[in-house]
């Protein structure tokens, strides 16, 4: 199964802004790149590819002195096709992929109106000067009223503003923006719709957040990630040993009497490296950030990506992310001769002017049990307070009251030996649980007791237990007390937590993870996580936090939801899934293209290697011809597997091995035996060889 | 084929590996300077050593320093063999007053012992003086030895390492290696082979009369001697041209199966002792298993192979049951194949029947089996840590496949890995197709060749597949005493030593100072059978796609021109 489920959370996820499918137009753009891409300049950072433009070249010269000199040239013009082909092929999947990131990075542009902003020259007097955004520079304090776009990013220093930052998030919700605290970033591009802000601006025209990410969406500083770099060597090793065979034939067949066309040399280098993979390989690249952008995560860099698949411990924190942060009533307990649809009543009855999320949540737990009460006319609320600890109702000369227990019991004058033995129990399990008991009275009589619980998100236990299977160790972060977490923590299921936890504490435990050979994941949204952000392998910064940790982070979240780690682990994994799978798939297919290729060069001289052609192949021209367009063709047809992505299954590092090695490496070594068997069917039916 | 041939290759090749398990073991201590039983006799000698040469082993050295000192030592051995051979006829103990050699001859001997492949252009009872063999020869095959096990110690600790700095004293490993190790397994050894009647003298000759009544003179050696460390080490350079096919070098089916054995002995040892050392004896038990089939698996092959006559005395007529040519009756087939692979297998080159002479599939195999890198086990050290390498391929493109970064035993797989580890696997097919394509054309060359046609070309293609692969076995057709074969055999075995040689060193050099990570269940294991069948599907794969087209011009052209003369075509 996959994890990035949204329905499993039981949340709504809007559509992404940056996300897109692939249309028409975009298509036709992609072609047209792809010949862009021809020029061998821009090939140089790709050895394979850039070896196969050198081969087709060399082949159209020598098919063009066929036709000159006048010498049956229709083998040495169709294999020269195929080899521009097969160049064009792997442009076309970089440019596939980049596509998506241009529309993207289309759109985001389109949103950066040239603003003029409100630039205040003396905070004394609060003289405005209006000046373009790109004027703007750091340090500058702009006012910034509603309708206004905010020019530029920039902390807020004095005001309270709603704004409406649709154009990053894609959501069109307002937030609320304030100086002070961890809500005091805005982002450059937003717009504010109510009240004013003074803002300083903290970043550089043309490095603001929205610069940086159409730059990011669109690719363009896309530097090759350490695997990257790690399997272009192996590719380019490879190259080089497919060279050294295929060259040191021509004498080892002048040996064998054996005249060798350059052309079919030339073809038979090209189907050996591996054009698959290094066709592909950046698109798989590029793709991979796609998706990341498609959850609407923002990665600094490719290489943060790609640490996200490997990473083994992942912190989060408890409110928020493992629960939903507020603490709702799951029960309530009536006292010793009291019915509980009576206790229920007074429960909700006790609630009924509490508009804090506990106290919605207990008449929603009463509504539930079929109690449904309006809070009655001429009722006087009793609202909570610090010294009182406990909140209600007067009706009609009725009260009801709930509150902390403690304070109830003092209230009622009533010593802890009064109440009865078994309220204690149910006081005490509730605690246990890492709940918090309240007690409810109504007219100064002690009825029951309400359990208000951290609520799990549904699905998250499910969650970490995939993420074991995946090889991640989950740690959830809380303030609360040992007791509490304890409980929570085995609730969810997560492996192990951290209590009373400071953020000191939480750096620590990143770097003694990481002295222990971890990779560690975190996302945080305080200008106090900043450090840890810094610290964690894959940081994942909130976008709506603190611009600090914005900066902090390798990746920012644009819905602020913290259970996208897990996605974003299963995007970095996915990708480097893709590329072994390619990889593997592209080695696989030479054993085919040998026993193709090399029958069909010798068999003239050497009859007896005709037993080597077991795919009882047309013609020697076919056969290299065969091979040469499947070679080709398989790269067009595994760009959409490039740009999808290998999926991901949580089901273990050895099961997912013995899978993914029998698809794509047994698939590979079989898959071109078919291929080229019926390409040559076709070409021979054809004519064409 | 039969049951007493299949047991003969299973207990040869199986005995092989148990034995050098608890070999590894203690090769393990050794390289770890931990306690051995054998400390009070060695200690004292080790610290002379230590003292006499300035060195203090205790200083672990960067991996550029190890390479330089292992580099170093290896020119010092080269140039004093290289001395010794050419004014051989100046020297004492010459009983038959033998003459230097020529250049190019002492040369290509020179490195061929030095390189640990012991490719002999010579016959030995015909060129070297009893001085020659016992100072010169017999000493580089301790050291050449000893100096592929340093390899292996330096890459162990390079794993092992946790953000480390040195992988180890070059100096120490070598002496350790020689005097704890090679030396009193190569005394016990020579004691038992003289015991079953292998010469052991410093007499020139003696006289025998033959069965037609003529007087020969056979030559005598202090054969045993050298004999042990010729297979313990994986050396492979026999005192006699015909190698263990000589009754004094192999005088009966018992001496024949404990040298058989011993070729692999230390090979798996090796094994066996890196993985202790690493501290991860289950992954390095899977390499050992995956060598252990693939060696299995060649073993039948060829039983398979040469228990077929030849189709053309079928087609004669005459009543053959196996391919005997070039086989000693007295070992037959079963002793003869299982020789060969585990020869080639090893890098060791030592035989006891003409390779030249088996079916071409037979020989396809032998070359292979060198080609896939001398991994199955190898030599001492050389063939654990080239295992490495195809392990640390395999890990790359697969362990990608679970969705990680590769890392093996804890270290991650990066660019620089990758870098050095594919200049070790490029270095071979560049060595042999090479050579082999030039001299394919070269006419100087080609004089050296016995046959024509397809049969011609194996006989160069086995020379530097041999020689690359620091074997030292031969097609015996070809002619190698000449300047153009001595010289261009002696530089592929200086690229097929040293090149794999200073990459691993160089890996060993990156992982070092990398901070060892803890496995989780997302990690990909590296031991058990996926993990087994995938490196051996990586050893193949890479293997045939470098050498498939030499080997379809050479001995697959043989095959089915073989096949087709019954077939009348």
């Amino acid at each position: 199964m996959t994890l990035a489920n949204p329905e499993h959370l039981g949340e709504t996820r809007r559509a992404a802004p940056l996300a897109g499918g692939l249309s028409g137009p975009m298509l036709g753009r992609a072609v047209g790149d792809a010949f862009v891409k021809l020029d061998p300049r821009k090939l140089l950072r790709n050895p394979v590819i850039f070896t196969t433009w050198i081969v087709a070249l060399l082949a159209t010269v020598s098919a063009i002195a066929a036709v000159v000199a006048g010498e049956a040239a229709g083998f040495a013009i169709q294999l020269a096709v195929w080899l521009w082909a097969t160049v064009l092929f792997a442009n076309i999947a970089e440019s596939v992929a980049e596509g998506r990131g241009k529309a993207a990075a289309d759109s985001l542009r389109a949103t950066r109106v040239d603003t003029k902003a409100k630039l205040i020259v003396d905070p004394g007097t609060g003289t405005i000067v209006p000046t373009p955004a790109y004027k703007l520079g750091i340090g500058e304090i702009v006012l910034v009223e509603a309708g206004d776009v905010i020019p530029s990013d920039g902390e807020i220093v004095e005001g309270v503003a709603s704004v409406n930052e649709a154009a990053i998030t894609g959501e069109s919700a307002p937030v609320i923006r304030e100086a002070g605290g961890d809500r005091s970033a805005v982002t450059g591009g937003t717009t504010v719709l109510s009240d004013w802000i003074k803002v300083r601006i903290t970043a550089e025209a043309g490095s603001t957040f929205l610069d940086r990410m159409i730059a990011m969406v669109e690719g363009a500083n896309r530097r090759k990630t350490p695997n990257e770099l790690a399997l272009s060597v192996l590719l380019a090793g490879l190259t080089l040993v497919f060279l050294i065979a295929v060259v040191t034939l021509l004498g080892l067949g002048a040996y064998s009497g054996i005249t060798l066309d350059p052309i079919v040399l030339g073809a038979l280098f090209i189907t050996l490296i591996p054009t698959t993979i290094g066709g592909l390989l950046s698109a798989v690249g590029i793709a991979g950030m796609d998706r990341l952008l498609k959850v609407n995560v923002l990665a600094t860099s490719g290489r943060a990506v790609e640490a996200a698949g490997d990473v083994d411990t992942l912190l989060l924190d408890k409110t928020g992310t493992i629960t939903f942060g507020n603490r709702m009533a799951t029960e309530v307990i009536p006292v010793p001769g009291v019915r509980p649809e009576a206790a229920m009543r007074a429960a909700v009855m006790a609630s009924l002017a509490d508009e804090t999320p506990e106290g919605r949540s207990i008449i929603e737990l009463g509504r539930n049990a079929g109690l449904a009460v309006d809070l009655p006319a001429g009722a006087r609320a009793i609202a909570f307070s610090a010294v009182t600890r406990q909140s209600g109702v007067d009706v009609d000369g009725k009260s009801w009251r709930k509150g902390a227990v403690d304070a109830v019991l003092k209230s009622l004058k009533l010593t802890e030996a009064d109440a009865p033995a078994d309220f204690h129990h149910t006081v005490d399990r509730i605690a246990r649980s890492g709940g918090t008991p309240l007690a409810v009275v109504e007219d100064g009589v002690l009825v029951g007791i309400i359990h208000l619980k951290d609520v799990i998100k549904p699905g998250m236990k499910e969650r970490f237990a995939d993420l074991r299977r995946m090889g991640l160790r989950t740690v959830m972060i809380t303030g609360d007390n040992p007791v509490t977490a304890a409980a929570i923590a085995s609730e969810a299921g997560v492996d192990d937590y951290l209590a009373e936890a400071t953020p000191e504490d939480k750096m620590r435990l990143i770097k003694a993870e990481q002295a222990k050979g971890r990779l560690v994941a975190m996302c945080g949204d305080g200008a106090n996580d900043a450090p840890a952000l810094a610290q964690a392998d894959v940081g994942v910064a909130m976008q709506t936090g603190a611009q600090a940790a914005r900066e902090a982070g390798n990746m920012v979240d644009l819905d602020s939801d913290p259970t996208k780690v897990i996605e974003i682990v299963e995007v970095g994994k996915q990708l480097l899934i893709t590329r072994g799978a390619l990889t593997t798939f592209s080695i696989a297919n030479d054993v085919a293209k040998y026993f193709a290729i090399i029958p069909a060069m010798f068999v003239v001289a050497l009859p007896a290697l005709g037993a080597l052609n077991v795919m009882g192949l047309h013609s020697p021209q076919s056969a290299i011809l065969s091979a040469v367009i499947f070679n080709a063709l398989v790269i067009v047809a595994l760009i959409p597997l490039a740009l999808r992505g290998v999926k991901y299954r949580a089901i273990g590092a050895g099961a997912l091995l013995s899978r993914n090695l029998l698809i794509y490496g047994l698939g590979g070594l079989v898959a071109p035996f078919v291929g080229i068997k019926l390409i040559d069917i076709v070409i021979s039916g054809l004519g064409l060889a | 084929m039969n049951m007493q041939g299949w047991a003969e290759i299973a207990l040869t090749i199986g005995l092989a590996a148990l034995i050098g398990w608890p070999i590894g073991l203690y090769m393990s201590r050794v390289w770890n300077g931990e306690r051995t039983w054998l400390d009070p006799v060695f200690k004292p000698v080790e610290g002379l050593f230590y003292r006499a040469a300035g060195v203090n082993p205790a200083h672990s050295q960067g991996w550029l320093g190890y390479t330089g000192a292992l580099l170093a030592f290896n020119a010092a051995g080269f140039f004093l063999l290289y001395a010794i051979l050419r004014m051989q006829g100046g020297l004492p103990m010459n009983p038959q007053g033998f003459e230097g050699l020529s250049p190019h001859l002492a040369f290509n001997t020179a490195v061929s012992f030095v390189t640990n492949t012991n490719w002999q252009s010579y016959g030995g009872e015909t060129t070297m003086s009893t001085l020659t063999q016992m100072t010169g020869l017999t000493v580089q095959n301790f050291l050449s030895a000893a100096t592929g096990a340093t390899i292996a110690a330096a890459l162990a600790r390079a794993f092992v390492a946790n953000r480390g700095e040195g992988v180890g004293n070059f100096w120490a490993d070598m002496t350790r290696t020689t005097l704890w190790v090679l030396l009193p397994l190569s005394i016990i050894l020579a004691l038992v082979l003289v015991g079953l009647g292998v010469t052991q003298t410093l007499a020139a000759s003696t006289t025998a009369t033959g069965l037609e009544g003529g007087s020969q003179t056979l030559s005598l050696f202090p054969t045993a001697s050298q004999l042990a460390i010729k297979q313990l080490g994986i050396n492979g350079g026999g005192v006699f041209n015909v190698n263990s096919a000589h009754p004094f070098e192999n005088p009966t089916p018992l001496t024949n199966l404990i040298t058989a054995i011993s070729i692999n002995v230390l090979g798996w040892a090796a094994f066996f002792a890196f993985g202790r050392s690493v501290l991860a004896k289950k992954d390095v038990r899977a390499l050992a298993v995956a060598a252990l089939v693939l060696l299995s698996l060649s073993g039948a092959a060829m039983y398979a192979i040469e228990t077929q006559p030849a189709p053309a005395l079928v087609a004669a007529g005459i009543d053959a049951s196996a391919n005997m040519e070039g086989k000693e009756v007295r070992f037959g087939v079963p002793a003869s194949v299982t020789w060969a692979v585990q020869t080639t297998g090893a890098s060791n080159g030592s035989v006891n029947s003409m390779h030249a002479s088996y079916m071409p599939l037979g020989g396809a195999v032998q070359m292979f089996l060198m080609q896939l890198g001398e991994i199955l086990p190898g030599g001492i050290g050389s063939g654990i840590a080239v295992m490495v390498v195809m392990a640390v391929l395999s890990v790359f493109v697969a362990g990608l496949m679970v969705g990680r970064t590769p890392e093996y035993l804890g270290k991650k797989i990066e660019a620089r890995e990758i870098q050095f580890a594919m200049i070790a696997v490029l270095v071979l097919p560049l060595a042999v197709l090479g050579f082999t394509a030039v001299a394919a054309v070269l006419p100087t060359a080609l004089g050296g060749l016995l046959n024509d046609g397809p049969h011609g070309l194996s006989e160069m293609l086995y020379a530097y597949t041999s020689a690359a692969g620091n074997n030292g076995s031969a097609f015996a057709g070809l002619t190698a005493n000449a300047p153009w074969w001595n010289t261009t055999l002696g530089i592929a075995m200086l690229m097929g030593r040293f090149v794999p040689a200073i990459a691993v060193l160089a890996i060993a050099g990156s992982l070092v100072v990398k901070p060892k990570l803890a496995p989780s269940t997302g990690t990909l294991p590296t031991h058990g059978p996926l993990f087994i069948g995938l490196v051996i599907g990586v050893i193949l794969i890479l293997g045939g796609l470098q050498f498939f087209p030499a080997l379809a011009l050479g001995p697959l052209v043989e095959h089915f021109q073989v096949l087709g003369v019954v077939a009348g075509l």
